[in-house]
């Protein structure tokens, strides 16, 4: 079948989708929707449906990056906006369809917005509400909007146009619109695309190969996963585009095990892909012929660096090797290889569809296009979020995020997983570009956003990270694998209280050693963490070691919880939630923490009543509470 | 090596680069690598017994000891890190009396810590099985851990 054909019938199946007649419901099934119960709202929504006889077409979606809000479900009636409706849950979908289906009460109390045209009384229109304006759509397009698991949901949408025209261009010209673009590596590094691409297609080799890193390993980041499991052939349109350029005929996608619906999402599309020859041999009618394959990761963060990555492939230990040579001369198996991230892949697919120039008019001066982030941590409103570069982390955090968790106090925000950095509330004005996250000590990474507030220790934090990247390193090269753990070692000391003055120093120097000294981008970057929080929180890590106090009152060992005897009214509830029986009382008596048998785990303050407040945590400071349980005070 | 799993590692004997493979399609069938079985992989790898070893133990996925009934995994991913995951873990290690990397005696846990589940929207996160559980305490994951059995 001819293209045009294929898209006609795409075309015809979105349109009896969108248009049928029937009431459309769409709901958020990735992977964070599930977690949130998203699978119950769906058994609840088509229970209702039979029930009461309603026809109508139930599709699961992928995110479209509230996460704070999911299960997220949309109603579209026939004729009528799209309207989303958040935090559904399984107890209150059926009467939610009643309402807007049979009673055409549009529910505004639960409603986010609206997508269409159409005003809908009551509900803003989606894309004007404070967390959806800034963002640009660019990659995450479909993302919520098509069927995953719908070739032509994909096609309808523009899908594979892209590879039509890069099959009628010689290599030499889609280089040229990559070039235009703009567009640097999104997997953290930012290098050129286009360059690389150009690498590799010069290298001679009969055989090449091209891969995409989908090994999402930075903890705290999830944009990839999303991506793969919302709109999946757009990562895979992009390899093929790719292959094309450089004369490969193999591919391999490398994902994560802890994505199954990812590698199931990749496998279908795969398949479909195939089915319409978008893959396989002679690929659309043309003499260029390609296949992928998707390689399952075991579970070692080091794999994210490329040559590690292909040792990997080569179903080897994940061990980085000195470059050069760079992969473009000699990668998988010897041969010239090319790697890219899964974000980099879409946007190549969706430069051939729109253009080069199209694409960097998104963007600033150095940084064009669009970049995904996984707004996490202490924000209001979590999620993915796609937002052109040269926007102030400020829009990010408190417009699109909508600010600091409870109305807490901002502290920092990590950028770049365990080889970024912290960066402190004077960056909050600066753009979000590669440029300006380096210069500030972190790095763009892959498009981890982990905001803190003042609940959160910078030490423990730094602990943290030293302790992922000393467990994650290879250990082949001496200054990752032992200066880690020296480092480590010594965060460890300090958050525990046994911090010595020279402490500090020592680790300034073991991160320099560390950083000129390591193999590969995971030794390298190691001490970023250590760094950023020594150049902007200096007066933690003091607080630390010279008053054995933790300001954020985060770290176990400095910390001490207490019943005020003012405050308790002996209700008990602390008494018997603590799970190792260290708080002694009685009914109207006044609560007592036994200090040597508390482990520290706050749930007493987690469940002591709101109106009562009597529990504390402090660190360094003495609270006068009585020995043993005495009587509330009467009259309170 | 029985019967099924000699079929199912068929399509990889001698394959360039399946080592990682064979090992995930073991520990999907057994539930875990027991050792006994590694001169048979080595041999369909056409490997070392060494390399199976050194490659079994350099990822984390993989582990040579039988899982109990129900496998839990606290994230402690950063987002979830920040928003309390160590005090879960501590919880879970506390409440079923297994620590992370072990299994309960009664074989009816074994309990990881892991890096990231990629659900950091909903921290802090717990997957029993393949359920994913979010926004957690340690007195909820106390509730859910209850339900299994």
């Amino acid at each position: 079948m001819r293209f045009t054909d294929i898209q006609k019938k795409a075309t015809a199946e979105w349109q009896a989708w969108t248009g049928s007649g029937k009431p459309r419901i769409l709901i958020g099934t990735a992977t964070c929707g599930k977690a949130a119960g998203a699978d119950a709202v769906v058994a609840a929504i088509k229970d209702e449906l039979s029930r009461r006889n309603i026809e109508a077409s139930v599709t699961g979606v992928g995110c479209i990056g509230l996460c704070y809000a999911e299960p997220i479900v949309d109603i579209q009636k026939p004729g009528g906006s799209r309207v989303s409706y958040g935090n559904v849950t399984a107890k209150i979908a059926p009467q939610l369809i009643e309402d807007c289906l049979i009673k055409n009460d549009a529910r505004a109390d639960l409603a986010l917005g609206y997508l269409g045209d159409r005003p809908v009384n009551g509900i803003p229109k989606f894309f004007d509400t404070s967390v959806l304006k800034p963002q640009v759509r660019l990659v995450l397009r479909n993302c919520g909007f098509i069927d995953p698991e719908n070739l032509n949901h994909y096609i309808a949408n523009g899908g594979y146009s892209g590879l039509a025209k890069a099959l009628s261009l010689k290599p030499d010209e889609i280089i040229a619109e990559m070039k235009k673009s703009g567009l640097r590596g999104r997997g953290g590094a930012g290098f050129p695309t286009w360059q690389k691409w150009d690498f590799c297609r010069k290298a001679p080799g009969d055989q090449k190969y091209i891969i995409c890193n989908a090994d999402e390993g930075d903890p705290g980041a999830f944009m990839n996963r999303s991506l793969l499991e919302g709109d999946p052939h757009s990562v895979l349109e992009g390899m093929v585009i790719g292959a094309y350029v450089m004369g490969a005929s193999k591919g391999y996608i490398y994902c994560r095990a802890e994505y199954p619906l990812a590698l199931e999402r990749l496998a279908l599309a795969i398949k479909q892909m195939r089915e319409s020859g978008f893959l396989g041999d002679n690929i659309m009618g043309s003499d260029f012929s390609f296949d992928l394959i998707v390689k399952e990761g075991a579970g070692a963060f080091v794999c994210g660096e490329e040559t590690a990555l292909m040792q990997s492939i080569e179903g080897k230990r994940g061990m980085p090797r000195p470059r050069p040579p760079f992969p473009a001369v000699s990668g998988l198996w010897g041969k010239p290889t090319n790697i890219n991230n899964v974000e980099s892949w879409a946007n190549a697919a969706l430069i051939l569809q729109k253009g080069g120039e199209w694409y960097a008019r998104y963007g600033s001066a150095t940084s064009k296009g669009t970049k995904t982030f996984s707004l996490v941590g202490k924000v209001e409103r979590t999620g993915l979020i796609e937002v052109p570069f040269g926007i102030k982390l400020r829009e990010v955090i408190y417009d699109v995020g909508g600010g600091i968790l409870n109305g807490k106090n901002f502290k920092a925000v990590q950028t770049g997983g365990p080889s970024g950095g912290c960066l402190p509330a004077t960056f909050l004005d600066q753009p979000v570009d590669y440029e300006s996250l380096t210069a500030a000590g972190s790095i763009m990474g892959s498009g981890g956003m982990i905001v803190m507030d003042e609940d959160t220790c910078m030490v423990d934090l730094a602990r943290y990270f030293l302790n992922f990247t000393q467990a994650e390193s290879c250990g082949k090269c001496v200054p990752c694998r032992v200066g880690t753990r020296q480092m480590l070692a010594i965060l460890e000391r300090i958050t525990r209280g046994k911090g010595k003055p020279e402490d500090i120093d020592q680790m300034q120097r073991l991160a320099n050693t560390i950083k000129n000294g390591s193999l590969c981008g995971l030794g390298q970057t190691a001490p970023n963490p250590v760094l950023t929080t020594l150049r902007y929180f200096r007066n933690e890590y003091e607080a630390h070691v010279n008053e054995k106090r933790c300001p954020a009152l985060a770290c176990k060992e400095l910390i001490q919880f207490y019943i005020l005897p003012d405050k308790c009214q002996g209700c008990m509830i602390c008494a018997r939630n603590c799970p190792v029986d260290a708080i002694r009382g009685g009914k109207r008596l006044v609560h007592v923490i036994d200090q040597p048998k508390c482990v520290k785990c706050g749930t007493c303050l987690d469940v002591c009543p709101e109106k009562f407040a009597a529990v504390v945590k402090v660190s360094g400071e003495k609270v006068e509470v009585p020995p043993e349980p005495i009587p509330v005070k009467a009259g309170k | 090596m029985d019967a099924e799993l000699v079929k199912i590692l068929a399509p990889y004997v001698g394959q360039k680069g399946a080592l990682i493979t064979v090992l995930q399609k073991v520990q999907e069938k057994l539930g875990y690598l027991p050792r006994e079985l590694f001169p048979d992989v080595a041999k369909i790898c056409r490997v070392s017994v060494n390399e199976v070893f050194g490659v079994a133990s350099f990822y984390a996925q993989f582990r040579f000891t039988a899982p109990g009934r129900h496998s839990v995994k606290v994230c402690l991913g950063t987002a979830c890190h920040v928003r309390g995951g160590q005090r879960i873990l501590d919880g879970v290690e506390r409440d079923v009396r297994v620590s992370s990397g072990g299994t309960s005696k009664d074989g009816r846990f074994s309990l990881e810590r892991v890096a990231c589940f990629g659900s950091c929207a909903l921290a802090p996160v717990v997957v029993v099985d393949k359920d994913v559980y979010g926004r957690m305490t340690p007195a909820k994951a106390k509730d859910v851990l209850s339900k299994y059995e």
